[in-house]
């Protein structure tokens, strides 16, 4: 029997002192008072409680059934105490004191850290008084749809589809409520709640006919906005996915080459937050992969290229009133007419990096520390009208729809290209499937030549460090002026 | 994890059992984890980060009084937080899908397999900070373009598992786990950075074959420094083991019955006893294998864990089940099932191998083959760049271009084609198989697959 493991006072048990949820009461401030104090007596520079609740909801409906009711809910907390630079950080989830006090001199000693070794008044003041962002958000998760209603709402979409679409094999229907209450409290004076609600709806195909196959898929989220499922118009998003399908179904397989693209607005924004986002963060600084770590004030893209992440815009998925460490979040200019302005830094890059927060500190879930991540990331606004952008290519390649991407360790990124056109002659043309657009940020940021005037947001998801966050993606119709596209 | 801060099962099971009479439930069963794990990184011999982690979580699944399934899951483990979730899953249970009811597997209390896997004692924190820290230095002394080590990190867990249902089955197992992965760095001037590593796992911390990833994230990491770009072309490639395992992996929906019946696969039931593959090549799952460090002995729905033909001699042999597939089909399940209100199927563990007494009629070897081919060594982005639903595949990868004998490193570069025209155009499998973190394999030869490069 293993030996090396924590004591415990109830254990996973059925008990009931596991999991009293005492912080998220009105004796909660006394409690975390007494966690960075006893951490802040061992010697911590810093300590921090992430603590939260989450209600979660997830449906799924398949041709005109729904097929998969997926509710959860769960709590815990994520300690973390730096000493200087350095950091130690436990997750639990078990908000017991004796669970949180655990979790706590757990993370002290892997500091080198004990309890009592210093004067118990040094450093931590108390908890200012609590910001409530939570205060006009209390009754937003009964505001929600029931699952009732949420359930007619999607097989209204994949009516829609049936009805809409040809060749259709799959009809798909989903939707994800995540409803989140958080609490952080650091021994800075930290003191902050808030409650957040994130929705999100898609509807996908898989069209068949013979050997022709295209699997197509949209997805829409929000945030704050309880009705958002009840507003969806289902009937236009079904009309998007199956004119899409009915394109791409025998579409030709796209030839590989150096050429010009063209991306569409919203989602053509993944390019942006994969190739030259996560370059941004200072996570990407402290590892030394990011090729822009002293370009600040230089030009990195090409002077058509202003960029901004910020999370503020009303109801878009990376908004926040606060972050995931207590700050409010602003609008954070990233590159302005092709020169890097800012990096989105978190509590812990300001400190390893010297670059000033930014209120980008997210994480998944209390199972992460915080690290600088994305919100609304997006390039911003340029002068022309997208009909100027494929009129000005004679042999390129027009990506209407982009799938998933990603970035390596050296800046090198790829994207799927769901739906795309070929240009031929300043014409769009035939559409074409199999496409993957690779390249380097440091390479393509300076292609970018033209930006039009339609920008437009989309939600997404975006996993990396500190685990899946809800972000945002945008841009207007933009123009790289050569990249790799991979195909047959 | 000891008996005092694990699940218990019995108490578990004997509450459950209260609160379901209570609120009229007669059937329903239950899985859960619980798990304690702690995880170090470092960035230049300090400190990046050190973890750890408690963790517990149960799902509750329900039949109600017109046979329809509900589900709920929670991390609270409290009485009340289990009360909740017995009422939140007979309330889903209403929204059940009349046309897919799952049910108990009738292999839940079967016996389960004898596995090996001996619990290791756990090193805690701060051994594994001096283990990485010592791996980390070693690993930047051996080469001067090595300037870093940006992903890095030593874990390890102790973990439990459970399955009961209210026909009386119980099933638990406890396991502990590690793993180490170094990816190096490396810069050479007026170049373009590389990156590349190695990944190891392990029972236990102190089995760790450290002094192995080391060399094998340098050599990785290095062999690439002297990079060119491709032609855009059709070639003839060679997949090493990892690479040919992910693609298989990426298109396990052939293979899934689950996929099958939601019409999202490239097979169909009548694919069974098809061919689908060249006949010298055989497929086997084998969650059991010696090799599996993260092995089960049995699935989300209490079924024993066994070894499963799929592909044989290039017909496809089986598919892997749930209860509810394996019922549609007529079979027993397979082992292979998480537990849901729709019950998600997947592999365990690949191996791949040689039809015995089917040659391939070639004699190919990636260590001595003349003729210029591609060595592929690990694909990437199979997330965005792989289309399961209509077999075709657009992927990076790293790799070699290998010409009489020159290896040389290949620039960004994608690999694109279709999974069934590949499994039908295989050329080889070598005779070495290896066992990697993802299966067993050999080194698998294909010919005519697209290859874009910046050339």
């Amino acid at each position: 029997m293993i030996v090396s493991s924590p004591p415990s006072a109830d254990g996973l048990l059925l008990t009931t002192t596991h999991l009293t949820a005492a912080l998220f009461t009105t004796n909660g401030a006394a409690l975390l008072e007494d966690l960075l104090q006893r951490g802040v007596s061992a010697g911590a520079s810093l300590v921090e409680v992430f603590a939260e609740r989450t209600d979660h909801l997830g449906l799924l409906a398949e041709q005109d059934n729904i097929t998969s009711v997926n509710p959860s809910f769960a709590c815990g907390a994520g300690i973390r105490v730096f000493r200087g630079e350095r950091d130690g950080f436990v997750s639990t989830n078990d908000l017991s004191r004796d669970g949180l006090t655990r979790a706590l001199d757990q993370a002290l000693a892997m500091l080198g850290l004990e309890i009592g070794t210093r004067d118990s008044a040094a450093g931590f003041q108390g908890l200012r008084a609590l910001i409530n962002h939570a205060a006009t958000k209390e009754d937003w998760l009964q505001r929600c749809p029931s699952m009732a209603a949420a359930g007619d709402r999607l097989k209204q979409g994949t009516a829609h589809l049936e009805r809409l679409g040809q060749h259709l094999q799959v009809r798909r229907g989903s939707y994800s409520r995540d409803w989140q209450e958080v609490l952080v409290a650091a021994s800075d004076g930290t003191f902050a709640r808030d409650i957040r609600l994130h929705q999100s709806t898609g509807l996908s195909v898989l069209a068949a006919d013979g050997d022709y196959r295209a699997s197509i898929g949209r997805r829409y989220g929000s945030t704050d906005r309880p009705e958002d499922l009840v507003n969806w118009n289902s009937e236009t998003s079904a009309t998007e996915v199956c004119e899409s399908a009915g394109k791409m179904l025998r579409a030709d397989y796209v030839e590989a080459g150096q050429m010009p693209v063209v991306l569409a607005n919203r989602f053509g924004g993944v390019i942006f937050h994969e190739a030259c986002g996560h370059l941004l963060e200072t996570t990407q600084i402290e590892r030394g992969t990011t090729p822009f770590a002293d370009s600040v004030g230089s030009l990195i893209a090409h002077p058509a290229v202003t960029a901004v992440d910020e999370g503020l815009s009303d109801g878009a998925f990376g908004t926040l009133s606060m972050d995931d460490e207590g700050m409010a979040p602003e609008r954070t200019v990233l590159i302005e007419n092709g020169i890097l302005q800012r990096f989105i830094s978190d509590r812990a890059g300001e400190l390893r990096t010297g670059h000033r927060r930014t209120g980008s500190g997210r994480r998944q879930s209390h199972a992460f520390a915080a690290a600088s991540r994305m919100r609304n990331t997006y390039i911003d606004a340029g002068p022309h009208k997208p009909e100027d952008l494929i009129a000005s290519v004679d042999h390129g390649l027009y990506c209407k729809a982009m799938g998933g991407g990603s970035v390596g360790p050296t800046g090198q990124f790829n994207f799927a290209v769901e739906e795309g056109y070929l240009i031929e002659n300043g014409q769009l043309g035939q559409p074409v499937k199999g496409a993957t657009l690779i390249g380097d940020a440091k390479e393509v940021m300076p292609r970018i030549s033209m930006c039009a005037d339609d920008l437009d947001l989309a939600a997404g998801f975006c996993g990396s460090v500190s685990g899946s966050i809800f972000v945002t993606v945008g841009q207007p119709h933009i123009k790289v002026d050569s990249i790799t596209v991979g195909g047959r | 994890m000891t008996e005092t801060n694990g699940l218990n099962a019995s108490a578990l099971r004997d509450r459950l059992q209260q609160l379901a009479r209570r609120e009229g439930i007669h059937q329903w069963d239950l899985g859960a984890a619980c798990s304690d794990d702690c995880s170090v990184q470092v960035d230049r011999g300090e400190a990046k980060q050190l973890k750890a982690a408690q963790r517990s979580s149960i799902t509750v699944r329900v039949w109600n009084g017109d046979g329809l399934v509900g589900i709920t899951s929670t991390t609270d483990l409290s009485e009340a937080g289990l009360e909740k979730a017995l009422t939140g899953a007979h309330e889903a249970s209403r929204f059940g899908n009349p046309d897919d009811v799952p049910g108990f597997s009738p292999l839940a209390t079967a016996p389960l397999p004898e596995l090996d896997r001996p619990l290791k004692q756990r090193r805690g924190i701060l051994p594994l900070l001096s283990t990485l820290r010592e791996a980390e230095a070693d690993l930047l002394a051996r080469h001067p373009a090595i300037n870093s080590v940006p992903y890095n990190g030593l874990a390890e867990s102790l973990s439990q598992s459970l399955y009961l249902n209210s026909d009386g089955a119980l099933r638990e197992m406890q396991r502990t786990q590690a793993s180490l992965y170094l990816y190096a760095k490396a810069e050479e001037t007026g170049r373009k950075p590389r990156s590349s590593g190695a990944v190891r796992l392990a029972l236990g911390s102190g089995d760790l074959d450290v002094s192995g990833c080391i060399e094998e994230a340098v050599e990785r990491t290095v062999s690439h420094l002297a990079y060119r770009p491709i032609d855009t072309g059709s070639y003839r490639i060679c997949f090493t083991p990892e690479a040919f395992l992910s693609l298989l992996g990426a298109f396990s929906s052939m293979l899934n019955a689950r996929s099958v019946l939601d019409g999202v696969s490239l097979s169909r039931r009548e694919s069974l006893g098809t061919s689908v593959a060249v006949p010298f090549l055989s497929l086997h799952d084998d969650g059991l294998h010696s090799g599996n460090i993260g092995a089960s002995a049995f699935d989300g729905e209490g079924t024993p864990t066994r070894r499963i033909s799929l592909i044989e001699g290039g017909v496809l042999t089986n598919f892997l089940h749930s209860e509810a597939t394996a019922r549609a089909f007529g079979v027993a399940p397979t082992g292979h099932a998480g537990l849901g209100a729709k019950v998600s199927v997947g592999p365990d563990w690949f191996v791949v191998s040689t039809t015995e007494g089917v040659s391939s009629g070639h004699d190919l070897h990636h260590k001595t083959h003349q003729d210029p081919f591609v060595l592929i060594e690990d694909l990437s982005a199979l997330h965005a760049g792989v289309k399961a639903s209509q077999g075709s595949f657009s992927l990076p990868f790293d790799g070699w271009l290998v010409k009489g004998g020159e290896r040389i490193s290949v620039e960004a570069a994608t690999v694109a084609g279709d999974i069934r025209t590949v499994l039908n155009s295989l050329l080889h499998l070598e005779t070495e198989s290896e066992v990697t973190p993802r299966g067993v394999s050999p080194h698998v030869w294909v010919d005519g697959l697209s290859i874009t490069g910046e050339a």
